[in-house]
């Protein structure tokens, strides 16, 4: 028995077994629909059509359970899953937006769950309208001139760029040259490892201890006759604007390269930038961030990429099209990367990202950036006042967008209490954990909470309190904190196995021969 | 409504301030006493990071704001356009599958927990892991292997990144293909790798379609990194010569991976147990719905090895105990190794995949069990094979054009009725029915040729309504 501490909540305690641990032999949750008689009749036991060394020798050994089993079982789990739904969630540069039901209820109509992909194009005239509908709203959003909604996730959106980077210069017959792309440390990971990905060698520009942002000469200097192009994030996720986006544009453009701008962090900007207006060849926004469309558990997201006329050539096929009277999927792209997915994209997103836009309108989008900074802004004064809590490049940018990005690191210094701890800390005082930081981390001990435009004030106060309490509790009994959780669904996890091959069982099957049979 | 609150709502709309119901601090009261507490007088201030001459300072050319109760009806006017493969009878496959979604299966996935949850560790989000670690585990019981990763966005995308493992642990650059594969899954396989290896297509038999070993052995050399096979394959036979094609690739020390299926393993064996070091596929029959092909679920297993697993270029769950006994607890494997730490060294594309999917598949499969599975697969083939049978009576028609075992899509040729598979097509519409994808672009060498899927959700009826409107669009 753990000893909870008082703090006015606790995690549901199931104890779930793994599913292959219940249920009973024989048993079984779903009744498969049967053969009609005559046609077994009619063409007897097709089974044994199959060669015998490619008939399954056994069925696969999967757990026996009723359907009541089943769904105690996943209603269990969900409760010990923390949704924005559930409570304060500010996982940072995820845009834990709320995702409205209305949308949910949309995207679920047998009216686009119940249609295929390869149906006749006359069939799926609305689906398709609303494919265009979004792609055009975007186009107005990003000043860009023609979108795509194939990419199913902000690194793959990233990824669809950098080939877009690649086919443009090996149209012109300069990829043998331009190898690198130049991006920021600052940058989501996926724009390092996408082009990576994608054979570009990835150069990293540093921010200015000063500015939060690499210097101009810094780019500069990165520039040569091998740049390719420039791929970055901005807003960063310090919430810090980088102004020099149109020198760099600018730079990029003379040395012959492309820049394509990671729009995931577009929330706090919507309405009021738009990249394409900036210079920016290619671009791209997250649905499942800035456009409400929920986060799955991680995914599916869904992503879009938008590009300049001059670009639009090499966007991934199929895009949906208009001829005048007509909605069709069209192909014809001599320049196209090809595909990036199979079909067309991540279809129920679409659908609630179309519906959202079409709720907000303008004016609600305006608001929904507006309120989103006033947000982040009151948060940060706040947080500021919490013992052993900086933010780093503070003087230089009083005022952030989106995010923070705070840091710890005095806290550290002072009780030995870092990120790490107070994350395990916040879950007993019925919080989400916060974002840490990607990797490498640039601030120490760092933390990032966005707070979207859906999150009320209340829920702001409650936050920085709880971070006031866990602060203190640091300062005056830190082993409250080392031992933490004590209110959640389980207690200190042994990650031994994350190394350990000997250890690590990422099947059920592969847990029970390295244990020998020792369940627990 | 009272007169002082009536008297309220006109002020506000006089004042023209928006008050949005997704936006708390939508209302004057909150904004005003945040801007007080930030020290600014108005929220424009915040904004002092954007260069004036970089703001957009035009109005946005998209509607007014409006009710859910307009957007819905909206939006549903819309939809209503499409006619859905329940209004229809389709025959469809090709990659996205027609089957019966459990309505547990949808209860599951419209959890809002599962739904609206993200990146928490296990301490606040136990349930998410501990489901995606069932899904790992049930899929490593249907394929027999003992690593199984998190999801991919689909099973082109995961074949896509398995080569590109398979490159990395041979360190060769070749990837061998069969000709039956999906072309699209194909096209995918070219964009992961653009410019990284060579893919080089296997021919395969005339008759039986399936991949010509000798044609192998003259491909294959010490610069092939793996080979690949589909089964059931594309063109919907069973590739029943696996076993040899694993002792060909090994020989040769590449790796063998094999693209499934995953309903046909109820009754075909796992390729864990026919020598595949890397097995992908598609997860969209366990549970999901077709959504216009926008909800694809890939899956990827291998070997337990160390070098294999290191070179996994996503998310790995394991399964490990916690300080307290009788509590499960979850962790990533090696994470620094993903594109989360290690950036361009990962050479990784896949962030947020599709994980309430897998989450859903884990349901499906726990639904069916092992005997639901075998017993799924077996009434597939039952009415797959009866549909082959009515239509290969057809005058004119040649079904299958393979002559091997299929599972639940076969190939229709028509070239002796002297009609394209478009103008059949347009025929078998005004009966109301979708019929089989046209292959005749994508194979030319079969001619017109079409390829029928045929499931548990049709009927005796449903087949016996496509063997008659078959017949007159032949005529």
């Amino acid at each position: 028995m753990r000893h909870e501490e008082s703090t006015g909540y606790h995690a549901v305690i199931w104890r779930e077994p793994i599913i292959f641990q219940l249920g009973k032999e024989g048993r079984r949750g779903y009744r498969v629909p049967q053969t009609e008689e005559e046609i077994k009749t009619s063409i007897g036991d097709v089974v044994s059509r199959i060669p015998g060394k490619m008939r399954r020798k056994a069925p696969p050994k999967l757990p026996e359970l009723s359907e009541p089993e089943v769904v105690r079982h996943y209603i269990r789990l969900s409760q010990q899953t923390y949704g924005v739904d559930s409570g304060i969630h500010m996982h940072g540069t995820c845009t834990m937006k709320y995702s409205p039901k209305i949308n949910d209820a949309l995207a679920r109509s047998p009216k686009v769950a119940d249609i295929h992909p390869l149906q006749d194009i006359e069939t799926v005239q609305g689906i398709l309208e609303i494919f265009y509908g979004l792609q055009k709203w975007l186009c107005e959003l990003s000043g860009m001139d023609e979108f795509s909604l194939q990419p199913r996730g902000g690194a793959h959106a990233v990824f669809s760029n950098a080939q877009i980077i690649k086919a443009y210069h090996k149209l012109n017959r300069e990829l043998e040259q331009r190898t690198e792309i130049i991006t920021t440390v600052l940058s989501h990971p996926c724009n390092g490892g996408a082009p990576g990905a994608a054979g570009f060698k990835v150069v990293t520009l540093y921010p200015d201890e000063e500015t939060g942002y690499p210097d101009i000469e810094a780019l500069k200097a990165a520039i040569s006759k091998h740049t390719a192009g420039l791929m970055m994030t901005d807003p960063y996720d310090t919430g810090v604007f980088d102004p020099n986006i149109l020198e760099y544009i600018k730079i990029v453009h003379e040395a012959g390269g492309l820049v394509a701008i990671d729009q995931a962090n577009a929330n706090s900007v919507l309405t009021r930038l738009r990249i394409g207006d900036l210079g920016a060849d290619l671009c791209h926004f997250n649905l499942h961030k800035s456009f409400s469309t929920p986060h799955g558990s991680t995914g599916p997201g869904s992503a879009a990429i938008g590009a300049k006329k001059e670009l639009a050539e090499f966007l991934p096929v199929p895009i949906v099209k208009h001829d005048g009277k007509n909605y069709y999927l069209d192909y014809d792209r001599p320049h196209t990367i090809g595909r990036v997915g199979e079909f067309y994209g991540v279809v129920p997103n679409i659908v609630r990202a179309y519906a959202w836009i079409m709720t907000m309108g303008a004016e609600g989008l305006q608001e929904v950036s507006e309120v989103a900074v006033i947000n982040n802004n009151y948060l940060i004064r706040k947080l500021l006042e919490v013992r052993g809590v900086s933010l780093p490049w503070y003087k230089a940018h009083p005022f952030r967008l989106q995010e923070g990005r705070f840091s710890l690191q005095k806290l550290k210094e002072d009780t030995g209490i870092g990120i790490a701890e107070v994350n395990r800390r916040m879950i007993d005082y019925g919080l989400q954990d916060m974002e840490t930081s990607h990797e490498p981390w640039i601030v120490p001990e760092p933390f990032t909470p966005e707070p979207p435009e859906t999150i009320s004030k209340e829920d702001l106060d409650k936050f920085v309190d709880v971070l006031h309490k866990i602060t203190h509790e640091a300062y005056t009994n830190p082993e409250i904190i080392k031992t933490a959780p004590h209110n959640a669904a389980i207690s200190k996890i042994d990650h031994t196995p994350s190394a350990d091959s000997s250890k690590w069982a990422m099947t059920w099957r592969a847990h029970l021969k390295k244990m020998g049979g020792n369940k627990m | 409504m009272t007169h002082l609150s009536f008297l309220v709502q006109v002020k506000l709309r006089r004042s023209s301030v928006p008050i949005h119901q997704y936006i708390p601090n939508s209302n004057p009261q909150s904004k005003n006493e945040m801007l007080k507490e930030i020290g600014v007088k108005s929220a424009e201030d915040l904004f002092a990071d954007i260069p004036e001459r970089m703001r957009f300072g035009k109005k946005l050319k998209l509607s007014d704001p409006k009710s859910e109760y307009e957007v819905r009806r909206h939006v549903e006017a819309t939809l209503c356009k499409n006619r859905t493969c329940s209004e229809l009878v389709s025959f469809l496959g090709a990659g996205c599958w027609p089957h019966y979604v459990p309505a547990v299966c949808d209860e599951i996935n419209s959890r809002s927990e599962f739904l609206t949850a993200y990146a928490g560790d296990p301490y606040s989000d136990l349930g998410r892991y501990q489901a995606l670690f069932e899904f790992q585990s049930m899929i490593g019981e249907l394929v027999a292997m003992d690593v199984v990763s998190f999801p991919w966005y689909d099973w082109g995308s995961v074949l896509g990144d398995a080569a590109r493992m398979a490159l990395m642990v041979t360190q060769r650059r070749e990837i061998l293909v069969p000709r039956t594969i999906s072309p699209d899954r194909l096209a995918l396989l070219r964009t992961y790798l653009d410019g990284q290896a060579e893919i080089r297509l296997i021919n395969s038999d005339s008759g039986s379609g399936q991949l010509n070993l000798a044609d192998l052995r003259s491909k294959i050399s010490s610069k092939t990194a793996a080979v690949y096979v589909e089964n059931p394959t594309y063109l919907g036979f069973i590739e029943t010569g696996v076993e040899e094609v694993a002792q060909v690739a090994h020989s040769e020390g590449a790796l063998f991976m094999v693209g499934v299926e995953p309903l046909s393993l109820g009754i075909l064996t796992a390729p864990g147990d026919y020598g595949a070091d890397i097995v992908c596929g598609e997860g969209q029959p366990l549970g999901l719905h077709m959504y216009y092909g926008g909800a694809l679920l890939g899956f990827l297993a291998c070997r337990d090895e160390e070098q294999l697993v290191s070179s996994v270029p996503h998310r790995l769950i394991t399964i490990t105990k916690t300080q307290e006994k009788g509590e499960w607890g979850f962790t990533y494997v090696l994470p620094k190794r993903t594109m989360f730490a290690a950036r361009e060294k990962a050479k990784s594309i896949t962030g947020t995949a599709t994980a309430l999917w897998a989450i859903t598949a884990a349901v499906y499969l726990s639904l069916l069990g092992p005997q639901g599975m075998r017993e799924l697969a077996q009434v597939i083939m039952e009415k797959s094979h009866y549909a082959m049978k009515l239509l290969s009576e057809i005058k004119g028609l040649k079904v299958p054009l393979f002559d091997a075992p299929h599972f639940e899509e076969f190939t229709v040729n028509f070239d002796a009725t002297g009609k394209s598979v478009q103008e059949i097509n347009m025929v078998l519409l005004k009966f109301g029915i979708l019929g089989g994808k046209d292959l005749s672009r994508e194979f030319p060498e079969l001619g017109e040729t079409s390829l029928f899927c045929v499931t548990e959700v049709h009927s005796k009826a449903d087949i016996e309504k496509l063997a008659a409107a078959l017949r007159e669009a032949v005529q």
